[in-house]
């Protein structure tokens, strides 16, 4: 009995799509995040190499990772969003047509 | 006026606990929040939860002594919110109700599950627990001059009054004001850092002189060191191997200090550093005068040269002139280091001493995680920054977040706030982190006040405000951790497990009297912690959540085979893997006052052979008890 969310929430028809979204959006993050460890490992000084007006390249990464999560996550929520409100358009349309 | 402002401030929280406690009276309001936090409210909220004494204090102390190093954990623990985004979010909240127990039981039904996902729960609880209470004594110890333990007991006693008061509900609303007053107040210090630039001799704005410490030529002959200035006698020399140094103990004026031997053959200098000293009869010296409230250890920190010049350009500089100036390979950086040592007379003595480290180096991993040292060093790495991409999103407190709003869309919506959120205060840690290294604020004996005490240097009343919200994250984010921790024994254990009978309002009683309980044990456990860097404890607390609890959540949403014995299972050796490696680790032996390199275990980090041992299990379990039809997966 004590199995049920704290708050009900409707059928979400676009589950299955956002998850295959979120898979290959969390893929990509971590081959992103893995060159990042496999630079670390293999080719540490590579991190000191200037790449960007001063800047090396630990910087840069380390950086470009916190920055890339949030046009990712923005993204996903955007794509998210559109899915959400297409399927949500067609039932309203099959349940009107019945 | 610090201590004005910073009781203020904490009067407000609690007052603010109560009131909002007067609307809590069901379970679902206490572990909850009755589920209808709006998600921007429970974004911002779980940048409080998240940002919590290791975010803030633990890594600008260690980019402050380690550099880079210190910044890989802002990366990892925000990598780590990618897991939570696009796997777990949504789906944790379609399953369950008030704990991580709930959604790992959610297709089960099992004792099994429910017992080892409390357990676990409760552990990683703990372990997270444990560094903020250090976080907590060690911040209210300059600022209010209280000992370390009662900066612990003030803080276990606060929260255990918001918790049960309020519970979920207060949390949020707490967390919510301080993750947003968090990232406020370190934009202004980062500003102030920027605007303050670069001084090769930091006064802390005209408020602290700068010391020059003293080198001294000397001759070393036939194993002999003879000081060549005149009134300096040689009381001993000892060869630290640990720290691949030799240090002289000198007496002057009847005063007597340790010096750093430098150079081979017979010409060495000698340079001043600083010591504590516990003697055999019981008494403290510092810098070879008695402990007192004036005599205290220096703050450190400071560039000998930027770009090669010693002759540094003072004045404002922008953000991005401060990271290549402080990346090039001709600034040179004076850190300080320390170590340990029995003098002759058989006193105790502490040395902290100055090291030179060039910018190529500070900016880069290595200083503290050695990626250019041995294969088992680089394991090292590896396995923290796999535990701190997976442990966030197995983390108890943070889950139970998920069941405060409304929807799974809420769910998902408010941690793209937190990224925002998160990675805002991430990337100010990294400048934070260098100003506190550059401007002689820094306490050598405790890197955890790094970025209160550069607050400090800019005034008391910027030091009262981040020294409050720094003591509001500690707040916030034990109660978080409290909250779960209760939901644990009374909701998963007394509730679901041993199947007490209790109607809803004894159910918030038996989660508020273990509020109290798990209250009192990370009391306990911070008081023993004291001294270790917090952020390093969370690192732990991260790679015990990411072994346990994460393998179990992926399985059980992406694998059809999965079934109740192999989440058990997996849950059971998540757990005991990662806490036996960590308890035989090196820097867990170090803790215990043994010799590190004489721990079991060569490395620290336990994830990289816990993390795939639990799933591995989870696997072997699973098709060894699959002879009855498989639930369906969760649909996710």
């Amino acid at each position: 009995m004590l199995h049920e969310p704290a708050a009900q929430s409707g059928k979400d028809p676009a589950a299955g799509y956002k998850s295959r979204l979120g898979l290959w959006m969390f893929l990509f993050y971590s081959i992103f995040y893995g060159g990042f460890v496999a630079i670390n490992l293999a080719a540490p000084l590579l991190m000191e190499a200037n790449i960007l007006m001063g800047l090396n390249l630990a910087t840069v990464y380390g950086f470009a990772l916190i920055i890339v999560a949030l046009i990712q996550a923005l993204i996903y929520d955007s794509m998210c969003h559109a899915k959400e409100v297409a399927l949500a358009d067609r039932e309203d349309a099959k349940e009107g047509g019945n | 006026m610090v201590i004005a402002v910073f009781l203020a401030f904490v009067i407000f929280v609690v007052g603010l606990s109560f009131y909002l406690g007067r609307q809590t009276r069901t379970s679902s309001g206490y572990y909850a929040a009755g589920g209808q936090i709006h998600w921007s409210v429970n974004g911002i909220a779980f940048a409080g939860d998240y940002l919590s004494a290791a975010s803030f204090l633990g890594i600008c102390g260690m980019i402050a002594t380690m550099g880079y190093d210190g910044f890989l954990y802002s990366i990892g623990y925000l990598a780590g919110w990618i897991v939570a985004l696009f796997v777990v979010a949504e789906p944790m909240k379609r399953l369950g109700k008030y704990t991580f127990t709930d959604a790992v039981d959610s297709k089960y039904n099992s004792r099994g599950i429910k017992l080892a996902a409390a357990i676990s729960t409760l552990v990683v609880s703990i372990c997270y627990l444990i560094p903020q209470m250090v976080g907590a004594g060690v911040l209210v110890e300059p600022l209010l001059g209280l000992a370390h333990h009662w900066g612990v007991i003030l803080v276990g006693v606060v929260v255990i009054t918001i918790v049960a008061t309020a519970g979920m509900t207060s949390t949020t609303y707490v967390q919510f004001l301080k993750g947003g007053l968090l990232i406020i107040f370190s934009l202004a210090l980062v500003t102030a850092v920027c605007v303050r630039g670069f001084d090769s001799k930091p006064d802390q704005g005209g408020k602290v002189p700068f010391y020059e410490y003293a080198t001294l030529s000397a001759a070393m002959t036939g194993g002999q060191l003879t000081v060549a200035e005149p009134g300096w006698q040689v009381l001993e020399v000892q060869e630290v191997k640990s720290a691949k140094a030799s240090f002289a103990r000198l007496a002057n004026n009847g005063v007597q200090t340790w010096w750093l031997v430098k150079g081979d053959g017979s010409q060495v200098s000698l340079t001043e550093t600083q010591s504590v000293v516990e003697t055999k009869d019981g008494r403290k010296l510092i810098n070879g005068a008695p402990a007192s409230k004036e005599n205290t250890l220096r703050q450190v920190g400071h560039i000998e040269k930027l770009e090669g010049s010693t002759d540094v350009p003072k004045g404002p500089v922008s953000p991005w002139r401060l990271l290549s100036a402080m990346a090039s390979k001709d600034t040179v950086v004076q850190r300080w280091k320390d170590t340990k040592l029995t003098d002759k007379d058989g006193s105790k003595v502490t040395i902290y001493y100055p090291t030179s480290t060039p910018g190529n180096l500070l900016m880069r991993p290595g200083l503290k995680f050695k990626v250019q040292g041995t294969p088992m060093e680089k394991l090292d790495f590896l396995s923290l920054m796999l535990a701190l991409f997976f442990g966030t999103a197995a983390l108890p407190h943070i889950l139970i977040r998920y069941y405060t709003v409304p929807s799974p869309a809420s769910a998902r919506k408010s941690t793209i706030v937190a990224i925002a959120g998160i990675g805002t205060f991430y990337i100010l840690t990294l400048f934070m982190g260098l100003g506190a290294m550059i401007n002689a604020v820094l306490n050598p004996a405790d890197s955890n006040m790094a970025a209160p005490l550069l607050a400090r240097s800019f005034g008391n009343l910027l030091f009262a405000i981040i020294s409050a919200i720094a003591f509001a994250t500690i707040l916030g984010t034990v109660a978080g951790l409290i909250v779960a921790a209760s939901g644990a024994v009374a909701h998963d254990l007394l509730d679901r497990f041993f199947q007490v009978r209790m109607d809803d309002r004894q159910k918030v009683r038996a989660g508020k009297i273990s509020a109290f309980t798990v209250g009192a044990i990370a009391i306990v456990l911070g008081i023993l912690f004291k001294g270790m860097n917090v952020t390093f404890l969370v690192g732990l607390a991260f790679a015990v959540a990411a072994s346990a609890n994460l393998p179990a959540i992926l399985m059980l949403l992406f694998w059809k085979g999965t079934t109740a014995k192999g989440i058990t299972a997996s849950i059971i050796m998540g757990v005991v893997s990662s806490l036996v490696l960590i308890l035989l680790s090196p820097d867990l032996y170090k803790q215990y006052g043994l010799d590190p390199t004489t721990a079991p275990i060569p490395f620290s980090n336990p994830g990289i052979v816990s993390i795939p041992l639990s799933f591995l299990t989870l696997v072997l379990v699973s098709l060894f008890t699959r002879n009855k039809p498989a639930p369906e997966p969760a649909k996710v």
